[in-house]
């Protein structure tokens, strides 16, 4: 508990540490950190507690990306429509391709739900009326009301970390209820569960849509964030980023994805941005693989676990 | 328009020093597939600026270089780390359309320049016209013009279009079929980057078209005369490229299957000029390769800003001044290309020679001139562009 | 559409779905026998590419050349599975994801600095660089026919390796249970080894092959690498017959999607909905057609396991 308040007070603190170094573009740098923390976080719901490996978790990201900014292409502005819609449609996605994908298992559910988010990313490349595959830039960012201007950093850093607050909550309450014991049990044995009554089927399912929908909320964050949206974040590749979060992080872990996604982006930022290295750092990819390897060797149980206590 | 140089008059009169130093933001293609391009301009840039001594117009000169890597959304957060991080106060670099066009809101925000030694797109210079954006490459449409001027006066009775889904390619077919003024029997968009073009060459043998105009720039081009000349269609269909899809990047891939293809192009290796010369010969003797008009684009883009920033002395904060500068300086200044002028949308309006790619008086494989296709041709979207 | 058209297209699947095929089958024997996933597998591909490009400008002779750059391919690959891959075999698939992800990032930088950003000139041999006449008159890219004629080639040989030889019936029992296999006395490090090579040098001729009309250029692994799993989750893990039926499957279905759906949706569609729709169906096709294999048959076509 103690730590986690030392972490929120580190949290709320950062901004203003950054503007008093002068060193305001690490405002927007750490927002988008927290961002990619709630994505990754929604993606170990479903792969760590789940024991779900879903290659295509980008579809959820991208697709709360994209009606938040077809919405705001289109003049609805206002947050209070766009989120809600964008974690709607989300969650509608992850209920249909979640209905289809759950009947089958191991690393053939991992290519259908990939080819589901392929689909939708060819489907979105093809929209020419929404950029196509040149993308779409966003006018503006959502508005919230009540004098907020989110364009200003501090606001939309706060709004998010806020967001990402809330979500993180949920997420903890929810691995520690009922649900998120008999979904863990799923995960270790299946059989076993669907033995003793539990619909297995429906949890699965349940906890597919809850991931999508937290998904979906971090992709409508994220178009806000770069104010502009393309297919590229529907791409595997970009499914594949946030597992490696995950995977990084520690799997199951509750700090997995927010300690994954964290230390993936300060990697690249560290190396791509690094003075130090000069013209080298556009081998930044490098140091980061190597550091990968580093933690695959000697931190089997990812980031997060190696700074978790023991298990008895 | 008024807005901009009013807010521009106010912020100059709170700030109206000159700059001790250019600090130039370089965001480019600098890997991947298309990445060789984005290094040719790269290298055209630098050896400008190690020509002048590490300083462009008297100012000592440090460029910070960001790859994008094609990637839109990586170029707007480079953008973001140029301006907001590292305190650019110019920015150049861009070499692809979607790219440009991703991060050029946040350019906008930073409030400094943007000189263009590639990507020039339509939607930037027509109505979207803006002070802070100078062109030193061509505008989207030129080479594409040219060439469909070139097609117009070889007599084909129609064309056969090929070009990728992204802005320029739109760009490209566009200001050819203007060029042209003829009948097109197709027009083909293929995939950004896409390796493979069986199926769409078989689709061209099966038309068999007059003539086909392909604009497929970088590795793509590569793939794609590859692949035109083994299928036999290189001996079936005449081909007529933009110059960029047939310069050195692609010949030194490529190699013979390339003699005897047509291009248009602003700039020729053997331009009869001493700017040229010297650029050429110093590009040989520092990169041991010939250039590309890449290079030359590079190499012009830091000519320009040096003749600009020496004629405003350093004030490069001062919006109208540079502006105006910058409109001035290709008549201060003695670019391999020749003789240009800017138009009041900040493009360039400049000649486009016809080029075969031959052997030259040392076997080598380059791009000859052989006539000039069209004079003094601009940017047909100028007309939009409501800037004084 | 013309038959010339149709049989151009037909020709441009076969060869496609052969080059898939090199790639395929050694994915699916790493995947079936070792249980890994190996995202490297298209690191593998880029390495053998460029190391033929490189052995091509060194001797100068394509064929010389192709012989070395597959030794030398599945000596990197061997050295990989001893030093590295060896300890992942008892990890969790997910580590497994990351570490040969981290692979990829390590190659890709490796041959940028070695060679440079920029895509390197690799050309089809002398003799073969011009089309060819084929009966009904039509023209074809004489490389593109010999492609078609090594895959074939590397099918059969494979075919036979795996069924009528020891080593085959020993890559199968361990592809098909890999626990009895070890329990019946096979050495099973060095099977894995020679697994892990073999499927190295299936790589690089797949990459040396394509290198010609493909360009050599850092990341070109990663695209065809997606493929491949398609092919193997469609053929069935650990299954060579599968991956050639699998890759001829992907072959066909995208050449042909991506030759006849716009022309079809022409004909049917006005033009505006016809230019949007096509190229974008005809992309998904490849991933329509898996999961419509894996609703009828979960394991794949031809499962090796029982």
């Amino acid at each position: 508990m103690k730590k986690i308040v030392i972490l929120a007070i580190v949290a709320c603190a950062f901004p203003l540490a950054m503007h008093a170094l002068d060193q305001g573009f690490y405002i927007s740098f750490a927002t988008r950190v927290l961002i990619y923390a709630m994505a990754a976080a929604s993606l170990n719901l479903v792969l760590g507690y789940g024991g779900m490996v879903s290659f295509g978790h980008a579809a959820f990201f991208g697709a709360g990306a994209y009606i938040v900014g077809i919405l705001t292409f289109e003049g609805v502005t206002s947050a209070w429509l766009t989120w809600p819609a964008a974690v709607a449609v989300a969650a509608l996605a992850a209920l249909v391709i979640g209905a289809l994908s759950l009947r089958t298992r191991g690393v053939y559910f991992i290519m259908i739900t990939l080819a589901f988010a392929q689909m939708m990313y060819y489907i979105f490349v093809s929209m020419k009326a929404y950029g196509g595959d040149d993308g779409l830039s966003l006018p503006r960012r959502s508005s919230l009301g009540f004098g907020v201007d989110l364009r200003n950093d501090f606001a939309w850093y706060y709004v998010v970390l806020f967001l990402l607050m809330i979500i993180l909550y949920l997420l903890h309450r929810l691995v520690h209820s009922r649900f998120g014991r008999v979904i863990e049990a799923i995960r270790e044995n299946e059989t076993r569960a669907a033995a003793i009554g539990y619909p297995v089927y429906r949890y699965q399912l349940a906890c597919f849509v809850i991931s999508g929908a937290i998904a979906g909320l971090a992709g409508a964050l994220i178009a806000n964030q770069t104010s502009y949206v393309s297919p590229a974040i529907l791409h595997w590749v970009q499914s594949g980023t946030l597992m490696i979060m995950v995977i990084l992080g520690g799997v199951g872990r509750f700090w997995g994805g927010p300690a994954g996604a964290a230390v993936l982006l300060t990697l690249e930022e560290v190396f791509s941005g690094s003075k130090l290295l000069g013209p080298y750092a556009l081998h930044w990819q490098l140091p980061v693989g190597v550091i990968l390897l580093a933690v695959v060797l000697f931190a089997p149980r990812g980031i997060a676990g190696a700074f978790a206590k023991r298990p008895q | 328009m008024r807005m901009i140089w009013a807010a521009a008059a106010a912020a100059f009169a709170v700030n109206a020093q000159a700059a001790n130093e250019l600090k130039i933001g370089y965001l480019s293609t600098l890997s991947g597939p298309a990445g060789a391009i984005g290094v040719e301009v790269r290298d055209g840039f630098n050896l400008a600026i190690k020509m002048a001594g590490n300083k462009l117009g008297g100012l000592p000169t440090e460029v910070i270089f960001a790859d994008d890597t094609l990637n839109p959304e990586m170029g707007k957060q480079l953008a973001e780390r140029l301006l907001k991080r590292d305190r650019v106060n110019l920015m150049t670099g861009v070499i692809f359309s979607n790219v440009m066009l991703a991060a050029w809101p946040t350019i906008q925000e930073g409030k400094v320049f943007y000189i263009a030694p590639n990507s020039t797109p339509t939607r930037i210079t027509g109505e979207g016209c803006n002070p802070y954006f100078v062109s030193a490459s061509w505008p989207n449409e030129g080479h594409h013009e040219a060439a469909g001027h070139y097609a117009k006066s070889k007599g084909y009775k129609s064309m056969y279009l090929i070009a990728p889904n992204y802005p320029a390619g739109k760009d490209a077919t566009t200001g050819f079929k203007r060029g042209f003024g003829g009948a097109i029997s197709a027009e083909v968009y293929t995939k950004l980057n896409q390796l493979d073009y069986s199926a769409e060459l078989a689709q061209i043998r099966a038309a068999k078209p007059a003539a086909l105009y392909a604009f497929l720039p970088g590795g793509m081009g590569i793939n794609f005369i590859k692949q035109f000349v083994a299928g036999g269609l290189s001996a079936e269909v005449p081909l007529v490229v933009p110059g960029f899809a047939a310069d050195q990047d692609i010949i030194r891939a490529v190699g013979e299957p390339m003699l005897g293809i047509f291009d248009t192009s602003h700039w020729a290796v053997d331009l009869d000029n001493d700017a040229n010369r010297k650029f050429v010969a110093a590009f040989e003797k520092e990169y041991k390769r010939i250039p590309s008009l890449f290079a030359e684009q590079g190499y012009t883009t830091a000519l320009l800003i040096d003749a600009a920033v020496r004629s405003a002395k350093g004030r490069i904060e001062d919006v109208p001044a540079f502006h105006k500068a910058l409109m001035a300086a290709p008549g201060r200044m003695k670019s391999p290309r020749g003789d240009f002028k800017m138009a009041h949308n900040g493009t360039p309006v400049q000649d486009y020679y016809l080029r075969v790619v031959a052997k030259d008086s040392q076997g080598r494989l380059v791009n000859k001139k052989i006539g000039t296709v069209v004079s003094g041709l601009g940017d047909f979207w100028a007309k939009d562009c409501k800037m004084k | 559409m013309s038959t010339i058209l149709f049989l151009e297209q037909a020709l441009n699947s076969l060869q496609f779905g052969l080059m898939l095929f090199l790639l395929a089958a050694g994915l699916t024997l790493v995947f079936g026998i070792m249980d890994m996933i190996n995202l490297a597998h298209g690191s593998l591909y880029m390495i053998g590419a460029y190391l033929m490009a490189e052995l091509v400008t060194q001797t100068g002779s394509f064929w010389v050349a192709l012989p070395l750059a597959l030794v030398a391919t599945a000596l990197v690959g061997a050295a990989l599975e001893v030093s590295l891959l060896r300890t992942l075999y008892e990890r969790d698939h997910l580590t497994q994801v990351l570490a040969t992800f981290a692979i990829i990032l390590i190659a890709n930088e490796a041959v940028r600095m070695i060679w440079g950003p920029q895509s390197i000139m690799l050309n089809a041999p002398a003799g073969l660089t011009g089309p060819v006449q084929l009966p009904g008159g039509m023209q074809y890219a004489s490389y593109r026919l010999a492609i078609i004629g090594v895959g074939v080639l590397v099918a059969l040989v494979l075919y036979f390796l795996v069924t009528k030889t020891r080593v085959g019936m020993l890559v199968r029992a361990g592809a098909s249970n890999r626990e009895m296999a070890v329990a019946m006395g096979v050495n099973i490090r060095r099977l894995f080894t020679a697994v892990f090579a073999l499927g190295a040098a299936l790589c690089a001729l797949a990459g040396a092959m394509l290198g010609p009309i493909l360009a050599v250029q850092v990341g070109m692994g990663e695209n065809i690498l997606i493929l491949a799993f398609v092919v193997i989750v469609i053929g069935g893990i650990g299954s060579i017959r599968g991956a050639f039926v699998g890759s001829l499957l992907v072959g066909l279905v995208d050449t042909m999607g991506r030759a006849l759906l716009p022309i079809a949706f022409a004909k049917m569609f006005p033009p505006q909905v016809a230019s949007n729709l096509g190229p974008a169906l005809s992309s998904i096709m490849i991933y329509v057609l898996m999961a419509a294999v894996l609703f009828l048959r979960p394991q794949g076509l031809f499962p090796a396991r029982g």
